[in-house]
Formats: structure tokens, sequence, C-alpha cells
């Protein structure tokens, strides 16, 4: 079984981020980026499933600037077999992606496609789900545990208030939580094989898909800051506006 | 054109969540339409018609829709949504899991959790881990959208008496099935997921300490955190940590009980509805950001606050 | 066990030394068709993560590694228009100091404010499409020497060890990288230079190395007080007048300004507080009108190696070579180092690329280097600043300044004395009893802030299970020694709130809380027993400065 990881290149999580002066969105200048973690800990699960005999191969996509292939060699130093970027100018929404990656999934047939719950910076947590519709196939978000059975896999979730597991036939789309596996470190000598790995670069004119815009960015602005409340004399004035002012009591 | 809302439920209740949603809902739009899809959960229907602002209920019950699985779910409300201006879920990880199907299937976007409706098409949407805010335009015929439930009142669950009409289509795509589910069965919740949060920093001077703080929690059915100043001093496992290297929490009211409030702290609570400090110094950082701050040895002033509540 | 790999040359920490380095040997390697394999480690998680410089920048040494790095588009993108030199009476009156009484090497025309961080960014790019292999994220922790003595590589750590010093899930043990040539360039006090110094007893000839602590901030500012190639400098107050120091205040591009201060750490005071004196500074009327209205995005600290020529250790030992700020060779008299560090790490390129051709097998040491040091004009340069921290460090602000007017504006640096000033700087501090308190006043939140939030935006971390990278060789020195002398200085001597002493009903307390650690190396610097190690922390650990 082939599996397809799909990886972001996004903002480190280290770095705080911070809104240009103009409101026109954040500024990405000169910081550092990463792999989306989620996407890391996706890259991990494939990679435990090939050395564990479950899966034969891992490819790995990312869709972005060419400054994405710097993502798609980490993945590659962490075990993955090939890539392949889609060169966009600008990183499309979602449903472009998922556009995207459901022809690359048609041409490689993969039998589970692994993508992070969502990126830590859009925050958006779509782009698996709207794959999972357009191919039509089952899906397993929010994974914190993926056991390959056969031709089905099954997949615990991390849903409000515990865990689901759910049985999804094969081929399917598996999104990853934080909890489902602790990603290692690239290790030197890998980092320089992954050099030499082939990466292939496709355009979405290749692979026919039309990039189209669902919404348009009108502006970002820095959180409110929270301002320092009221000076409360006594327990009792506390429980009292607790009560009746807040009423979150 | 009227808003589709989907009704969060576990076939016998309707959950709170949905409430929030409707409010949200209705700064889109005047007429809301609550679909309970589920399986055998007729009562949820009854209780989603009296909800003020619903002026109609769908009702899907299907053993396909029982336990809510995406695959089946999204086919039903793409179905039924092509015929509605917006179709609405709050985020909930049911939420999450289906909406976004129903978008691809619709071919149109989804803005995901909302926090702001600035007009019909114009919604406001945390990004980078709610370090910036995005306002974003839809441009699709149809808007689906998600709604963080905290950042909308609830509307009231009774004062309307909407119709209850039973939808047909059954959609089993055949490919997933529900095998086991283990909710947490703690008697405090999870600290993520808890409406109050009792924090505790070096102040509380040892780990014996914070059975106090414990305590409050039980009284109020909250979980207990911690700063990292007090993780680093040794009083508490590095799991309670709230803030920047730790868990970050939004609950209804957050207690920082003897927490100095040094930015690190405040990056994993800020967004907490109210916050109440209590601390003997009255210099202290979180004094900047409590909403009721109470300068107090916190020996007593806990005691006393559980005592009383 | 650990895996080994090999290549011609390993150099330690990707700064504009051992970049420049890289890049010079590899165009030898091209223009003489000769395969060579080089290879770059860098600690922090991406190149640029861990550079902190002012930076007023002289273009020399880049002019001869890239003529056109014009056309490779090297970040100069401010050009200084216009030098002020302040001298700040108190903290509201200062003077603006007439460019003609200003000592020559203070003045810049010709040279750009940039980001070194950002110019370190396009160094890698350059040296990678060489075809250096440059690994940011891996720290080299551990010197490997041959039997003979000589150096045989580098190790780099283990990741994934937990704070108990145990193997983690993802334990993953660190790696040998073994080359004919190791060249050392971590810039100020490594931690691998200190042990080769040490070792090789490398500074037996030269005067003790002597040290300043550099705080910066940068600032989005309003447009309309914007001066692109506004250069300030100034000293004075806040600074009392046994502590020397001095400010600066750049206007680069995008709206942004950068301020920051520098305090010798020969001070006396154990109650001086860098970090506060420059949150002080900010509120005089000079560096307030450029900063008010404005907001701070950045803040990170370093230190700097500013002994100059006199306290310049041989550069030279069995396998390897010292470059950049790791060896010394800042250039006080301008407050400048990248282009001597690009400088000593091309000549460095230079030596190992002519031993290697001539079929040197490695672990020799390279004399030649210091021929081609010697006859450099970075020997030169340094020769003539050699009495300009001296004289201030000796003579105070006012004659220590006049001394350098004549020295640098008469006689071009060749004035026939050198004064010396061979005093480690940790030895510096006098007891606690002798001085009152510093109440420094709290921060407005506008122009000044507390520690923590400063630490904050230096986006600082470090993977929460591992052990201390902050090594006490004696755990009780500071509360019974520290404490009780000198009011535990680490406190306040630390931009990143590292050091804490902790009152508590059984007692005081002193904690570390290595995850603030900036990498600075002030603690390793300044702690009067020198007491405190640095070592290097996991791989990727330490701030992530964005344009800095």
């Amino acid at each position: 079984m082939k599996v397809l990881v799909a990886v972001k290149r996004v903002i480190d999580y280290n770095v705080k981020v911070r809104v240009k002066p103009d409101n026109s969105d954040v500024d990405l200048a000169n910081v550092k980026m990463a792999l989306n973690p989620f996407c890391e800990i996706a890259v991990e699960e494939a990679v435990r499933l090939k050395e564990s005999g479950a899966a034969s191969e891992v490819v790995v996509v990312s869709i972005g600037p060419k400054a994405c292939q710097e993502q798609i060699r980490t993945a590659l130093a962490l075990g993955a077999d090939r890539g392949i970027q889609i060169e966009t100018e600008e990183l499309p929404e979602s449903l472009n992606v998922a556009k995207l990656l459901a022809k690359v999934v048609e041409e490689e047939q993969p039998g589970l496609v692994i993508l992070g719950k969502q990126s830590i910076d859009a925050d958006n947590n779509q782009t698996g789900q709207m794959l999972g519709a357009l191919l039509n196939r089952p899906q397993g978000t929010f994974a914190s545990e993926v056991k390959i059975d056969g031709d089905s896999v099954n997949v615990t979730r991390e849903v409000d208030g515990g865990l689901q597991t759910l049985n999804l036939k094969l081929p399917a789309i598996v999104t990853t939580d934080l909890r489902l596996n602790e990603p290692r470190y690239a290790k030197l000598p890998d980092i320089m094989k992954a050099k030499r790995k082939p990466l292939d670069v496709k355009t979405p004119a290749d692979l026919g898909v039309e990039l189209k815009n669902h919404t348009r960015l009108l502006k970002v602005s820095a959180p409110a800051e929270r301002q320092a409340g009221i000076r409360v004399a006594s327990v009792d004035e506390l429980i009292d506006k607790l009560k009746n002012e807040a009423k979150v009591l | 054109m009227a808003i589709l809302i989907i009704a969060e439920h576990d076939n016998s209740t309707l959950k709170s969540a949905t409430l929030n949603t409707v409010t949200a809902a209705c700064q889109m739009g005047d007429e809301l339409h609550l679909l309970v899809a589920g399986e055998g959960c007729a009562a949820v229907a009854e209780a989603a018609a009296s909800v003020a602002g619903v002026s109609k209920v769908l009702l899907a019950d299907n053993a396909a829709y029982g336990r809510q699985l995406a695959e089946n779910l999204s086919l039903l409300i793409a179905e039924l949504g092509k015929d509605y201006s917006h179709v609405v879920a709050p985020a909930t990880t049911t939420g999450k899991n289906v909406m976004p199907r129903v978008a691809a299937l619709l071919d149109v976007g989804q803005i995901s959790d909302i926090i702001a409706v600035e007009a019909a098409d114009t919604f406001q949407r945390p990004i980078y881990a709610g370090n910036a805010i995005a306002t974003v335009q839809s441009l699709d015929s149809i808007k689906v959208i998600t709604v963080r439930g905290t950042a909308f009142d609830a509307a009231a669950s009774t004062g309307s008496s909407a119709s209850v009409d039973s939808v047909s289509p059954a959609h089993d795509a055949g490919t997933s099935a529900f095998v086991s589910e283990e909710m947490a069965k703690s008697d405090r919740p999870e600290l993520t997921a808890a409406s109050v949060v009792v924090s505790g920093g070096r102040g509380l001077g040892n780990g014996e300490n914070f059975a106090l703080l414990e305590s409050l929690a039980d009284k109020l059915g909250g979980a207990v955190g911690a700063s990292r100043a007090a993780v680093d001093a040794g009083f508490v496992p590095n799991d309670m940590q709230v803030g920047q290297t730790g868990k970050i929490v939004a609950p209804d009211i957050y207690f920082a009980v003897g927490i100095s409030g040094a930015i690190q702290h405040l990056a994993g609570m800020k967004d907490s509805k109210v916050i109440v400090a209590i601390n003997k110094d009255e210099e202290a950082p979180i004094f900047q950001v409590a909403d009721y701050s109470l300068v107090a040895d916190l020996f007593e002033a806990v005691p006393e606050l559980e005592s009383k509540l | 066990m650990r895996d080994s790999m090999e290549f011609d040359v390993v150099i330690v920490g990707a700064g504009p030394a051992g970049l420049s380095t890289a890049c010079r040997l590899m165009q030898q390697a091209q223009e003489a068709e000769k395969e060579l394999t080089v290879c770059v480690v860098e600690k922090g998680s991406e190149v640029g993560a861990h550079i902190l410089s002012g930076a007023v920048f002289e273009t020399r040494a880049l002019d001869e590694l890239f003529p056109n790095w014009k056309e490779l588009g090297a970040p100069l993108n401010t050009a200084v228009t216009e030098d002020e030199v302040y001298l700040l009476k108190d903290a509201e009156k200062g003077t603006r100091i007439p460019n003609a009484l200003v000592p020559k090497t203070m003045h810049n025309q010709g040279n750009y404010i940039i980001s070194l961080g950002n110019l370190c960014r396009w160094l890698a790019e350059q040296a990678e499409s060489l075809g250096v292999e440059v690994f940011p994220g891996f720290a080299a922790s551990e010197i490997l020497y041959n039997e003979d003595g000589s150096v045989k590589g580098i190790a780099t750590g283990d990741m994934g060890v937990t704070a108990d010093g145990e193997q983690g899930a993802n334990y993953t043990p660190g790696m040998e990288l073994h080359a004919k040539y190791t060249l050392f360039s971590e810039g100020c006090r490594g931690h691998l230079g200190k042990e080769l110094i040490a070792r090789y007893k490398l500074d037996s000839q030269s005067d003790c190395q002597h040290y300043g602590l550099g705080i910066k901030e940068l600032w989005d500012i309003p447009a309309e007080q914007h001066q692109p190639g506004l250069v300030v400098h100034g000293t004075g107050w806040p600074l009392d007048k046994d502590t020397s120091g001095g400010f600066f205040l750049y206007h680069t591009d995008n709206n942004q300004v950068v301020v920051g201060q520098i305090v010798d750490l020969n001070y006396a005071n154990p109650y001086l507080s860098p970090f506060d004196e420059l949150q002080r500074l900010k509120h005089h009327p000079v560096l307030a009108r450029h900063l008010q209205g404005g907001k701070r995005v950045s803040y990170g600290a370093r230190a700097i190696a500013k002994g100059g020529y006199n306290s310049l250790p041989k550069m030279t030992f069995p396998g390897g070579l010292l470059v950049g700020c790791d060896a010394g060779t800042l250039n006080f008299s301008k407050i400048k180092g990248s282009h001597t560090a690009m400088k000593s790490g091309m000549l460095a390129a230079e030596a190992i690329f002519q031993a290697l051709v001539n079929g040197d097998e490695g672990g020799n040491e390279l004399v030649a280097y210091t021929d081609l040091f010697e006859s450099s004009w970075l020997y030169d340069e340094l020769f003539r600043s050699r009495n300009f921290g001296p004289a201030m460090h000796k003579l105070g602000h006012w004659l220590g300044g006049a001394f350098n007017y004549v020295d640098q504006n008469w006689f071009g640096g060749r004035i026939p004395v050198t004064l010396r000033d061979n005093h480690p700087d940790h030895e510096q501090l006098k007891p606690a009893s002798s001085y009152q308190p510093i109440i420094y006043p709290k921060p407005d939140g506008k122009l000044s802030f507390d520690k923590l939030s400063s630490v904050f935006l230096s986006n600082t971390n470090h993977e929460e299970d591992q052990p201390c990278h902050l090594q006490l060789e004696n755990a009780d020195i500071p509360l019974q020694q520290n404490l009780v002398k000198f009011a535990e200085p680490a406190q306040r001597y630390c931009p990143a709130g590292v050091y804490e002493v902790i009152e508590e009903e059984e007692g005081e307390r002193f904690q570390i809380n290595a995850q603030n650690c900036l990498h600075c190396k002030t603690c390793d610097i300044k702690d009067p027993p020198q007491n405190i190690t640095w070592v290097t922390p996991e791989g990727m650990g330490g701030p992530n400065y964005p344009n800095m």
C-alpha cells in the first residue's frame, strides 16, 4: 500500500506572529518557517506504517512557492521516499488544495492519505475532509491512533469529551491530532540523502485544476488586548459580581 | 433565502453549542431552519422547535445518521443545503468533521470558527492560534460556516414553536462504521475543555497547597491548572501547565491564584471569558488583565470563596 | 554508538565568520576545479535564528568575497546617510558632539544599516549554492581529538535526552563529524572555543578577553518619524561614571528602528541591571523622540568580545582554527565585528585550502594562517584600534574619549603607546555592601517593558524535557557565596530572567529558568567565581530572531 502525505510550510510554532502595521496580513518576512507540526506527525505516522510493513511507499506532496521544497526535503529526511511539489505563487485556499490533492491521488492511487488536521497559520481544519468528499472516501479526522486491519483501517479520534473509534474502508483519509505520535529527529546523513531523493514539480495546469478564490481577506488585526477590570474588596463582593454582573456562576 | 443550522446533539438532548450557533446565524439572516439529523432523535427535534428564533425544524431520523458519521451526514446536508444562503454548524469536533465535506460537495469554500458576524457575507475568525484576527468575505453563493460557541451568547431555549418537518433522504455511503467510544469519566474535566479553571502559581508555596485549589475546582466542576513557575518549582506536574509552553485554555471563568501573570502565562489563558485574580501583591501584572481583582492572602480568600459558593 | 561522517572541513557556527569561510573555501575549490566537502553545523533552528547585531556594516570583506553582492541580492538595503553622536548628561539633557570631534572610526559614510541575521541567511544561500552542506538545528556539543592531541572534529549533541539524563522516546544519538580541519566560529565566548583556548593555552601571550553585553530591540515606528539611514550613537547617562558602555539607534528600512545598548561587563556595581539600564535609557528625549508612538516587535541580547588586538588569542592549533568573535576579532573602536569576522574566516579558508591543495592530510597547525592574518588589512585595523577599549576602561568616558580622538584622528591609531587592561571582567564586581541597590523606574508599557515580556519577543524556546544547559560546578555557590557577597548578580545581569533567587518559607532557593535563555553567554562570562558553564542545549533550542 502506498501512503500519500500532504504537508504545509508554515511559520515556526515558536515564532510570535506580528500583524503588519497596515493590517493587510501578518508579517512573515525573514521569520523562521517550518513543517506544520500536525503535518510532521502525519509524516511520522506514514513512516511508521512503512517501517511496520503496512505501507510500501511514502509519497509526500506540498503546494506553494518553491520554498516549500524545504519542507518536502524535511519530510524526505524523516523517511518519506519521494516528493511532489505543486508550484503555485501563493498558498491556495483549502478547497483548491483539496482539488489539487485529489488529482494527485488519482495519479498515485494511495491506499491511505494522511494530512495534519489543520495548519497552525490559517487554522482552517478543512483540507482532509474536503479531499474525502471530492474522492468520496471515508475519513478519520483528529486521529490519535491508526491501525491498518486488512482492507480497512481503525482510527481512534479525539472528539469533544473523549475518544471515538471508527472503522474505515480503504482507501481512506486520515487527519492527525497531536497525540498520534511523537515525531523523530532527522539525522544528518538522512538530511544529506534527502537532497538526492526524487522530487517532481508540477503545476495546477499539469493537473488540470483551475484555482478559484472563494473568499477575500479584508483585514488582519491584532486581537483586542484585555483591559484591567475592577478591584473587589472582599470575597463576598467577588461572588456577587460573578453571579450578578458577569453571570458566570 | 433561509439559513440552515446543523443541530449538535446526542440523539436525546440538544447540545448548548447549538444555541450559540443560532445567535450567530440570527446575525446573518432572519429565517432560521434547524436540522436535527440522527437516530431516534425526535425529542431533540422537539426541543429544537422551541429555540427562540427558529422557524422550522427539519428532522432526519435514520440509522445512517445515528453516529453523526461525516460520510453520510455530509451527503444529507449538502443535498438540503443547496436551497439555503448559509449552512451553519457549531465548531465542535462534529461540526469540524462534517462541514468541510459539505462545502466540497457544494463546491464552495468554508469559513471556519467565526467569532463575529460583520455582514451576511463577512466574518471575523481567529488565525495563528488566536494571535491575529482575520476579517474574511465569502465570495460563494452558499456560505458554509462553523461557529465558535464561546464568542456568541446562547439563544433562549424556549420562546418559539416551530414546525417539525421530517426529511426523507437516507444517505449511507457505506464506507465508515462506528466501532466504539470512550468518554472521559474523570471527576474533574480535562483542563482544555473545562468551563472553570482554577490555576495556581508560585504563591501557593508548595504542591500540598494545591489541595486548596482542587477543592474549589471540585465545587465548581472545574479543572486545576498551574503557571510555569509552579511547575518549575516542582509543585505540580508539567501537564497542568497553562501558558505559552503549556496548554491553551479559554474557560468561562479562570481563577489565577497566586500567579504573577507573566506574558508567557497570559498567552495560555487570555481568551478566557472572565478572569479572576487573587494575589497579595498589589503590583502583580495579572491585575492588568483580570476582570475582577482581589488583593488578598490566598490562604484565607480561597477557603472563604469555596465555603460561600 | 555514534555514527560518523567525514568531511574535508567542518565549520562550527553559521555566522558571518563561518559562512564566509565556507563560501571562500568553495570558491577556491571551484577555481582550482577541486572536490572539497565542507559542512557547517549551526545550533539555531535556522541560519540567522541566533544572530544578533546592531548592525552598521562595513562592506570591505563582503566586497572581496562577493564583488557582485548587489546583483546577488545581498540584503544591504539602507545606506548610512547621517551620523549623530551624543553624550547624555542626565535623564533630560544630552549634547550632540560635533562630527569633527568624533573619533574617525565612528564615522559611517559608505556603510549600511543591516540585519546581520538576514545577511547570514543570504550567505548561507550562497554557501549552499556553492555546494556547502549547511545543517541548522545541530549543535556542536563536543570536540573530538586524535590520539596525537590534534582536533579530529566535533560531535553534535544527542537529541531526546530527558531532564534526568535518560534516553527519551525519540532519543537520537549525536553524530561525529570528522574533518581534516575543523573551524570554530561560534561567536563570542563559544563554549568549544573556550575549551580550545584553555586546552592549547591559546591566550598565553595575550591579555585576558573583555566583553560587553549588547541588548537590542527592533521597533516599528510611525512613518513620519522615519529617517532611513540615520545612525545615532551615544554614551553617558544612565550608566554611572564607573560603568562604560554606549547606545545605538539606527533607522533601517520598512519604518523600523533598532535601538540597543552595550554595557561593558567589567562593571563593578553588582546591583546594575543592563536590561533595566536600556529600559530607562529609552525614555531619554534623544532616544524617545525616535520611538514614541511606535511598537516594539523584537528583543534579544548577545555578549560581544571587545578586547581587540591586545586580547586576541593565538588562532591556530593542531587540526583547526579559531576565527571571528570566537577568537575576538571585533574592532571596538568602530563597534563593528562583522567585516572583521568575515575577513578572518576568508583568510582561514585560504590557509586551509592551500594546505589541502598541497596534499595536507589534516591535523596540522596551520601556521600559514598567522602569516596571512598579519599581512592583511584586518591585522592593521585591529592593531590601530588596540588602545580604544583600554583607554575607555582606564581613563573613563571623558579622558578615554579624548585619548581616542587624538589616537584615531591625529595618529591614525599608531600612537606609540599600548594601553593594557589585564583584569578579567568577572573579577571586577565589588561587594554589594559598598553600594545601595539601584531602584529602576517601573516600565510604562509604551517605551519600557518588563523582562519577561521582552524575552517573549525573542521567540526563544527550549525543548522542556532536557538536561539544564547552564551547569553549576558547585550548586551551593549561588546562595552561599554570590548571594551573600554580591546579592547574586545573575538575577540582574542575565537579560532573559534565567536566574532567580526565590524567597520561600524554608529560605531562599536558586532557580534556573533555562528555557528563557537567549544564548548571550553573559553568565558564563560574568559569574564572579566562574561557577556557571554554558553548554549547548539540544539543537533547535534558543531564540528565533527575525530581522535581528
